[in-house]
């Protein structure tokens, strides 16, 4: 018996597109998620120091059924890593929705709109727009910063390819990119009054969902989502809450160090190093922070960073309920697989049968 | 034992020694003002500009241009200044060049994520922006840098530019009479 196709995949198989609905951008299952006003799970994948596919497989498999989309990143925190386009190439093969980041620190104009016709063609429905951190904080100090767009024109860039059908410098396209366009916002840095207003300046360039950096002091995000609900900005565009869980007092005190944008309220690290385990204490603060996110009103969803911790992200989504019940789409097997399975298997291990050239050959003597 | 040195870093970020940057963003409402009247003055000189060849003035325009706003600025002479749309707070001296406000990485003491001990530029822009009287200018989205702009006088590309759609205007405005 087959089990009963998601709603959100295509009959005809899962890698393929979906059916542009009205209204929508993309084809992509993250917009049809959140248009249709359920709350949203995305994910960070953690990309492989490798060239082999197989630990992008395994590193996205931890997610099935969980999340809603799999952000692809481009070298977060200036460390090199496998490519988003690489990982987003591997991860539509198997269906998966991947959130393209795109970053302006490493690529120029020309490169960066090559990679969105790129992804697009492979069946990536969206496209994470980032500034990028700068390279030295990463693992290559000495590269090159670029730097040619920043977030914004970048956006605007992509939006002018998919809605206008052509390159900035006005060359057309024969066929525009369907795109659902991401940004990312940083309710915890200064200027604090100046950032709903950017998230306004982000949904003027084109910015449809966006995911926050990581939230550990609700009250800071509390009051910008108040400023933007003021704005009307949370009808413009779906905002999702970057969350995680922290692994020890240890980790939080480097992240707060070394990771650019990161705030973490001396509170928080004052709670992991009173428990006396520091990781459960840390997903358990994790789920704390969901349970009062969610309840702010303008918050679409939730954004996932559980850098190495990728195998607590099941928990952290179960345990919070905020799934309550739905079912995020993941590969499962089709009537047909079984026919596949079989052919594949003689081909594989039956004893190599004769060409036609050697029937005919031994039909002749 | 004596200490070793620290290694001196740059970031790759190239900084003026001294310029007057902090008293600009301070006295933006005044520059403000001084510079709509600075540019009228300018397209007033249109003629002497349209005399001389706009190509001809440039070199020693842009020489004067690159002394004073390095001096009040840092100006790096991207050649399309906006700093009436980021309260007269340079964007181009910023490490990543952001046109269109802070990236995510501010410092919580308001300092820039590749330079710990500078400010940050789009810090700066906002305070100044809110002295300025058309300070609103700073939430409108910047097109990318030309760079192939860069090197050339702004003052004269925005008084040409002017100059030509005021002729366009006349123009028009002499048809229609």
């Amino acid at each position: 018996m087959t089990p009963a196709r998601h709603h959100d995949e295509n009959p005809a198989g899962a890698h393929l597109p979906l059916d542009p609905l009205p209204g929508h951008v993309s084809r992509g299952r993250l917009e049809r998620v959140l248009r249709r006003g359920e709350f949203a799970v995305t994910a960070e994948l953690n990309p492989p120091d490798s060239a082999d596919p197989e630990e992008v497989y395994a590193r996205a498999q931890i997610f099935d059924g969980w999340v809603d989309g799999i952000n692809a990143v481009d070298a977060s925190g200036a460390n090199c890593h496998m490519s988003s386009v690489g990982i987003c190439a591997l991860l539509t093969r198997m269906g998966y929705a991947p959130i393209m980041q795109i970053s302006c620190r490493d690529r120029n104009r020309i490169a960066i709109q090559g990679d969105v016709l790129g992804a697009a063609a492979m069946g990536v429905t969206n496209v994470l727009c980032l500034t990028g951190d700068g390279v030295q904080a990463g693992d290559q100090p000495g590269a090159k910063p670029v730097f040619d767009l920043d977030c914004m024109s970048l956006l605007e860039t992509v939006r002018t390819m998919r809605d206008e059908g052509k390159f900035l410098s006005g060359r057309k396209l024969t066929t525009p990119p369907s795109v659902f366009l991401g940004a990312a916002i940083n309710p915890f840095a200064p200027p604090h009054d100046f950032r709903p207003l950017r998230l306004a300046k982000k949904i003027a360039a084109g910015a449809q969902f966006v995911q926050s950096q990581y939230c550990f002091d609700v009250a800071v995000f509390r009051a910008y989502m108040a400023r933007v609900r003021d704005l009307g900005l949370d009808r413009q565009c779906f905002i999702l809450c970057g969350v995680g869980p922290l692994a020890s007092a240890r980790t939080a005190r480097w992240m707060r160090a070394n990771v650019p944008g990161v705030h973490i309220p001396d509170a928080v690290i004052a709670r992991l190093e009173g428990a006396a385990d520091q990781k459960k204490e840390g997903k358990q603060l994790c789920i704390d922070i969901i349970d009062e996110v969610k309840e702010i009103a303008g918050v679409a969803g939730i954004h996932v960073m559980a850098y190495r911790q990728e195998e607590y992200v099941a928990e952290i989504v179960h345990e919070s309920g905020i799934l309550k019940g739905r079912r995020p789409w993941r590969r499962e097997p089709r009537a047909d697989d079984a026919l596949v399975a079989e052919r594949l298997d003689r081909l594989l291990h039956d004893a190599p049968a004769r060409t036609p050239q050697e029937i005919v050959r031994d039909a002749a003597s | 034992m004596a200490e070793a040195a620290a290694p001196t870093k740059t970031n790759g970020v190239r900084r003026r020694r001294w310029s007057l940057s902090d008293w600009s963003v301070r006295h933006a409402r005044g520059l403000e003002w001084f510079y709509r009247h600075f540019a009228g003055a300018l397209l007033m000189l249109d003629p002497l500009w349209k005399a001389v060849g706009y190509a001809r003035a440039e070199k020693p325009v842009r020489l004067v241009e690159r002394q004073v706003k390095g001096l009040l600025f840092d100006c790096r002479m991207c050649g399309q200044c906006i700093l009436s749309s980021t309260g007269m707070s340079c964007p181009m001296t910023c490490p990543k060049q952001l046109r269109n406000g802070p990236c995510g990485g501010v410092r919580a003491n308001g300092h820039c994520e590749v330079v710990p001990d500078m400010a940050c530029v789009w810090v700066k822009a906002w305070e100044g922006a809110r002295r300025m009287k058309d300070g609103d200018a700073i939430l409108a989205v910047q097109k990318p840098v030309d760079r192939s702009l860069c090197g050339t006088s702004s003052w004269l590309r925005v008084t040409a530019e002017a100059a030509a759609a005021g002729g366009r205007e006349a123009g028009e405005a002499g048809k229609a009479a």
